[in-house]
């Protein structure tokens, strides 16, 4: 990828790696088409509502500690500060440290969209920057200051003089990318072009790129073995700990779709290599991942080490929890940097996928190969079929409706209740350390049997409600609405 | 003007997605960014039959942007039609189409001959916070759908209330009204909850009078209704929780309605009788906590800080410190509230600022000598800032994250105890 610095915009996702939400087929076809280059996304001309972009880019940044957001746009654009506030302290708490991020808006109204408000908004910068002195400042835009055409990198250019952190404008209107983690290349590119600073010396450190640290302390606790300091990212993060974070030895992420830009970055400008393997979920993700952190960081004999030990100890139980998984069969439905990881556990542990939905598919990563995950998949034999939709639950009722799979495995909020409304056991995977490594593949395991094995509260409430899908639609094919052709 | 938001307290006008959302079977369909109904829900209680990832959306693209989306509207509503099973569509309008200039009138004239009702309010988030979104969908549906009506039914009373999910009780507080109102012998009609939807706006016509329990959300709707429908309306701008706001406002609208006075004073009676054998109970708890200033302050909705000042000062004898209204209140109803604020038993006066900078608020509270250690009753917000004075601390306005409630309310008689409950469950927690 060619990172451009100078510029506060970042180009959509669908513009830099052609990443498509509108497909339906299978695994092994789209990984075809992928790499001939003759896949195309459809359009749909019917749609439910999905997740905006900048809730992404700001969840990311509102989670460094002691900065301040300025989201320039109407009340329900800047409502994510309220959620944001109490991530931030309860994050923080468990930390046992603090964070004093603040998170405003700019309750722009209707004559601000006629006259704008750039002076406001300078206002209002000063004022945030006298209140509470962040250690950087991300001053964002919305829909409608994009289209009014508010010049916020000018606002940001001129008040640049008068403080002495770090200040940059970040790009976040909703409607310029229908895939919400371009929100997570925005953030990336905000901390690259602000924060981060050249290298003065290397450190044995690993950038660490994840949502909620959960598993913080026992990854500290692993990367002991091999001499190495995860510094994890954004939430917590200081900004002085980002100033450095082109020191590492490498930059890995727990999750592709959340880390890639960053990863590429940073590779790319301060040459920090990033890993490129499947993710640390399952046995197969776990060990290849540690393998070329070992390899790149020349420790790999530690890091031999270390994998035959804990075989020894989990290996066991894990093929124990398998002989009660066998031939369950599942649908998934999650941001790409999941999907095709967890259709390999899932694999691993006996489980068949019957179908997966990926949220969107990057054709490419940013180096221009089909990502990992699927490709091991296509390479050890395993097909599905598969789809790509932006989150439509619609599409995804009518799947589940007609498959009756044993089990639904989702990652977002809000999406798990209509699968066991549906009668059907459903998983929620939404710690992104839930399938970490061998300890919480075992748990994996073990909270999916625990799932099917209770069906009452599926079965007690799918009893008595009525599906919100007319008999219509469950009589269509999941694609009726896909228009090909259209972007 | 824009103006500097810190924490924010309310949502946009398109946040009244979920007053349409509260309506039974009724479906909101957004002419918006594919991100809006998600960011305007909340992590808790947003489910349902309907929940904002099954709201039909445009989620308009760059494209839309440029040519229009118009043609998306249309599709998207034909097919909403078809998909979804609901009795009322209602389409509301987000940013991007009120700037660019959809005509989504007319794209929604289009299915007007449609098995189930369309309508479509507009809801563009600088148009207003999710309180005046909130009167926008209730003035679409009397103006798009109602019709007067001559025959009258004896007794029925519409019953309009705070914001629906804004206002965390909202679904306990309207069933509680409901059940006052209907031991006076009158029938109520709501629209928002369990099992009730398109039947009960139906019958909106029909009723005798409105009832607006709200200091000012839905005063115009009060008004519209008036006009073009000929129902009167009572306006009681106090939530009326515990006994004392409770007997007052069960006078009040048996006066309106020409309850006989005998009926009422009943009504009151037998209430206060359990009411007052729960406070004779726990009374000693109240006088002789170690732990509580008699000084309060409350950070909330123009609901519920008059509400629960009338509550403290009134029925538990407590004295006001500053009280602070967020929501962003009209400027023509701020001088009728403050006066509310004022007309405190024993002469009492509540100072009140009408604030949404909860920076100014924070360093109000701090510099405020409360005389002991304060009760303060917030968003999520003042948690921290109650920590640092010491004080007692109670969730009671959104943002909330320190309270599950599925259907617990605050008033009435049964509210008022339900709020003893959670503040002393906070006070006990502490001992001097």
């Amino acid at each position: 990828m060619a990172l451009n610095l100078e510029s506060s915009n970042v180009a959509t996702r669908e513009n830099r790696i052609g990443s498509i939400t509108g497909y339906i087929g299978t695994l092994s076809d789209l990984a075809n088409q992928s790499e001939c280059g003759t896949l195309k996304g459809c359009s749909r001309c019917f749609s439910q509502s999905s997740t905006c972009l900048s809730s992404c880019a700001l969840g990311q940044l509102s989670a460094i500690r002691d900065v301040a957001i300025i989201h320039h746009g109407p009340a329900g654009c800047s409502v994510a500060s309220a959620g944001a506030y109490y991530l931030d302290k309860v994050m923080a708490k468990k930390r046992g440290v603090t964070n004093n991020t603040v998170y405003v808006g700019t309750d722009m109204n209707e004559k601000d969209t006629i006259f704008g408000s750039a002076d406001a908004l300078r206002r209002i910068i000063l004022e945030i920057n006298k209140r509470y002195s962040p250690k950087a400042i991300f001053v964002t835009s919305s829909c409608a200051t994009g289209i009014i055409g508010e010049d916020i990198d000018s606002v940001v250019d001129d008040v640049k003089d008068e403080i002495d952190v770090p200040i940059v404008a970040v790009h976040c209107e909703g409607f310029k990318s229908r895939i919400w983690a371009t929100g997570f290349d925005i953030s990336d590119h905000a901390v690259l072009s602000s924060i981060v600073k050249p290298p003065k010396q290397k450190r044995n450190t690993i950038n660490f790129k994840n949502f909620y640290e959960s598993a913080r302390p026992e990854i500290i606790e692993i990367f002991k073995n091999f001499d190495l300091k995860p510094i994890f990212l954004y939430c917590n993060s200081t900004v002085e700990e980002l100033s450095h974070i082109s020191e590492s030895l490498a930059t890995t992420c727990i999750c592709g779709t959340l880390g890639n830009y960053l990863g590429n970055g940073l590779e790319e400008k301060y040459g920090v290599p990033y890993i490129r393997t499947i993710n640390p979920l399952g046995i197969a993700g776990f060990e290849t991942w540690l393998r070329e952190i070992g390899r790149v960081t020349e420790r790999s004999e530690a890091v031999e080490k270390y994998i035959a030990e804990q075989r020894e100890i989990y290996i066991p139980q894990i093929e124990e929890i398998k002989k009660e998984l066998k031939g369950l069969k599942a649908v998934l439905g999650m941001g790409p940097g999941y999907t095709f990881e967890v259709s390999r556990v899932l694999n691993e542990l006996g489980i068949e996928v019957v179908w997966a939905l990926a949220w969107h598919y990057d054709k490419k990563y940013e180096n221009g190969d089909v990502p990992p995950s699927m490709e091991y998949l296509l390479e050890n034999g395993v097909d599905f079929e598969a789809s790509v939709a932006d989150q439509q639950n619609y599409e995804v009722m009518n799947i589940l409706n007609k498959y009756q799979p044993d089990l639904y495995l989702s990652r977002h909020p809000g999406s798990t209740v209509w699968a066991i409304k549906n009668g059907t056991p459903a998983v929620y995977v939404a710690d992104e350390y839930m399938i970490f490594g061998y300890k919480h593949t075992l748990e994996f395991a073990q909270s999916i049997l625990d799932s099917i094995h209770n069906r009452s509260f599926e079965k007690n409430l799918a009893r008595r409600v009525k599906l919100p899908y007319t008999d219509w639609w469950y009589k269509q094919n999941v694609d009726a609405f896909l228009e090909e052709g259209k972007k | 003007m824009a103006k500097l938001l810190d924490k924010q307290r309310y949502k946009c006008a398109l946040g009244a997605m979920q007053t349409v959302q509260a309506i039974t079977r009724a479906i909101p369909v957004l002419h918006s960014g594919p991100g809006c109904a998600q960011k305007l829900s909340d992590s808790i209680g947003s489910s349902g039959y309907f929940s904002p990832n099954i709201f039909p959306c445009t989620s308009i693209n760059e494209k839309d942007v440029v040519f229009g989306g118009a043609k998306k509207l249309e599709t998207t509503i034909a097919n909403a039609l078809k998909v979804i099973d609901a009795d009322l569509y209602v389409i509301l309008t987000g940013c991007i189409p009120e700037i660019v200039g959809d005509d989504t009138a007319e794209v929604v004239s289009h299915f007007a001959d449609s098995d189930k009702p369309v309508i479509y309010a507009s809801t563009a988030g600088f148009k207003g916070n999710n309180y005046k979104g909130h009167e926008q969908i209730i003035d679409a549906i009397i103006d798009q759908y109602l019709e007067r009506s001559d025959e009258k039914e004896k007794g029925l009373v519409n019953i309009w209330a705070d914001v629906p999910y804004q206002d965390l009780f909202w679904l306990g507080n309207i069933r509680e009204l409901e059940k006052l109102i209907a031991e006076l012998g009158l029938t109520s009609n709501t629209i928002f909850g369990y099992q009730h939807g398109i039947r009960n706006i139906d019958r909106i016509p029909k009723a005798e009078f409105n009832l607006l329990v709200s200091p000012w959300v839905s005063v115009g709707n009060m008004k519209e209704m008036e006009k073009k429908l000929g129902i009167p309306y009572l306006h009681y701008p106090t939530l009326p929780i515990g006994a004392f706001e409770t007997s007052k406002f069960l006078r009040e609208v048996g006066k309106f309605a020409g309850v006989d006075e005998q009926k009422v004073e009943s009504v009151i009676n037998e209430h206060e009788n359990y009411y007052y054998y729960l406070i004779e109970r726990y009374a000693d708890m109240f006088l002789e906590t170690r732990v509580m200033a008699k000084q309060f302050s409350v950070v909330a909705d123009a609901q519920y800080a008059l509400g629960i000042t009338k509550f403290l000062v009134n029925d538990l004898g407590l004295v006001p410190a500053k009280q602070f209204i967020t929501d962003d209140t009209p400027k023509q109803f701020q001088e009728q509230i403050k006066a509310e604020f004022e007309n405190l038993n024993y002469g009492l006066k509540a100072e009140v600022s009408f604030e949404t900078d909860s920076y100014k608020i924070h360093n109000e509270i701090q510099s405020h000598d409360y005389h002991g250690y304060p009760l303060i009753l917030g968003s999520y917000y003042e948690k921290e800032v109650t920590e640092k004075i010491f004080g007692h601390f109670l969730n009671i306005a959104w943002p909330v994250q320190d309270k599950v409630v599925l259907d617990d309310f605050y008033v009435g008689y049964t509210g008022g105890i339900r709020l003893i409950e959670d503040i002393y469950s906070v006070a006990v927690q502490r001992w001097n």
